[in-house]
């Protein structure tokens, strides 16, 4: 199953991942980090398909993904 | 488990100094995976402009000149033909390409110097605070142009891939946009294929990038990123415009 890790700190609050995430999973947490930004988590993690495209967009190399199984590659990067 | 998707072992682990919602760190991702993916590393020397990724060099695991204003063309000639070994790019912004560095940028594709130039255009001086760039949108506010670019007054925005693209030396001229998801994978086959094209030693080659300037905008990242699709896209049509294979 693949699973989105976020570092919380190098989050920037911008938003483009949630717009991005196809599953619409992610959201802004009401919680600040170090740098007094809300930062992106996800929700609903087992509903994550994989896709990559949250990480992808992210301009802050905050999101790191993972998987211990079988992943569908949706697109060549 | 296993990490299907990580930071590019040529980027730093520093955070960086851009703004929240700016698309700089997707493009910088973009060059560093380019750079693993092709095995460059070791050769890589980046020619940092002024402007907003003047720090650059504090993001690449990569040599890193830091040149002056709009010169970063003239810079990465010297060292390719000092060193032909070596894998040179420049990483430019509009005001710096575009403006000030306009004669630089337009005789190294003249004279068909092997190095390869990422040319971000956000419409707008990022780093000085908004002013209005040579490649500003008809009607766009910025902190010079308060009513709006009047095309009257000053002209219509350049075109910089079409207008290299003109020149008979073969080269590659591509223009792509970060604002969404296929934007980056277009970006990234685009900057794949510049810095195979230098890794072959064939022509130069500029990639064009359509990116975001929330802060000097005015308006949140998400619908900055929009504003790209609806109206930087239409003025800037997105492609390849020149390949060395096919000379004009």
């Amino acid at each position: 199953m693949p699973r989105v890790i976020i570092e919380k700190d190098r989050c920037k609050g911008c938003e483009l991942c949630v717009r991005a995430c196809p599953q619409q999973i992610l959201r802004m947490t009401r919680e600040i980090n170090v740098k007094g930004y809300f930062f992106a988590e996800v929700f609903d993690q087992p509903r994550c398909i994989g896709c990559t495209l949250c990480a992808l967009t992210c301009p802050d190399m905050a999101i790191t993904i993972g998987a211990n199984s079988v992943v569908y590659r949706f697109f060549e990067v | 488990m296993e990490l299907i998707f990580k930071k590019p072992e040529s980027l730093t682990d520093t955070i960086t100094h851009y703004c929240p919602g700016c698309t700089h760190g997707v493009i910088h991702r973009i060059v560093a995976e380019v750079l693993d993916e092709l095995g460059l590393r070791e050769r890589a020397v980046g020619v940092a402009p002024v402007g907003c990724s003047v720090l650059a060099y504090n993001y690449f695991y990569c040599d890193f000149l830091e040149a002056a204003h709009g010169r970063a063309p003239a810079f990465a000639t010297g060292l390719k033909r000092a060193n032909p070994n070596l894998i040179v790019f420049t990483y430019q912004g509009d005001g710096d390409l575009a403006s000030i560095g306009g004669n630089e940028i337009l005789h190294a594709a003249n004279r068909g110097e092997k190095f390869t130039t990422i040319f971000v255009n956000n419409a707008v001086y990022g780093m000085t605070g908004g002013q209005m760039a040579p490649t500003t949108l008809p009607g766009q506010v910025t902190t010079t142009t308060p009513f709006g670019r009047k095309v009257d007054d000053v002209g219509y925005p350049i075109r910089v891939a079409e207008l290299l693209a003109t020149l008979r030396t073969p080269s590659y001229i591509a223009r792509t946009s970060v604002h969404n998801s296929e934007g980056i994978i277009a970006t990234k086959k685009a900057m794949r294929k510049a810095f195979s094209y230098q890794k072959e030693n064939v022509c130069f080659s500029l990639v064009e990038v359509l990116s975001t300037c929330p802060t000097n905008w005015g308006i949140p990242p998400k619908q900055a990123a929009e504003w790209v699709g609806e109206h930087m896209v239409p003025y800037y049509p997105l492609g390849e415009f020149k390949t060395p294979e096919k000379v004009h």
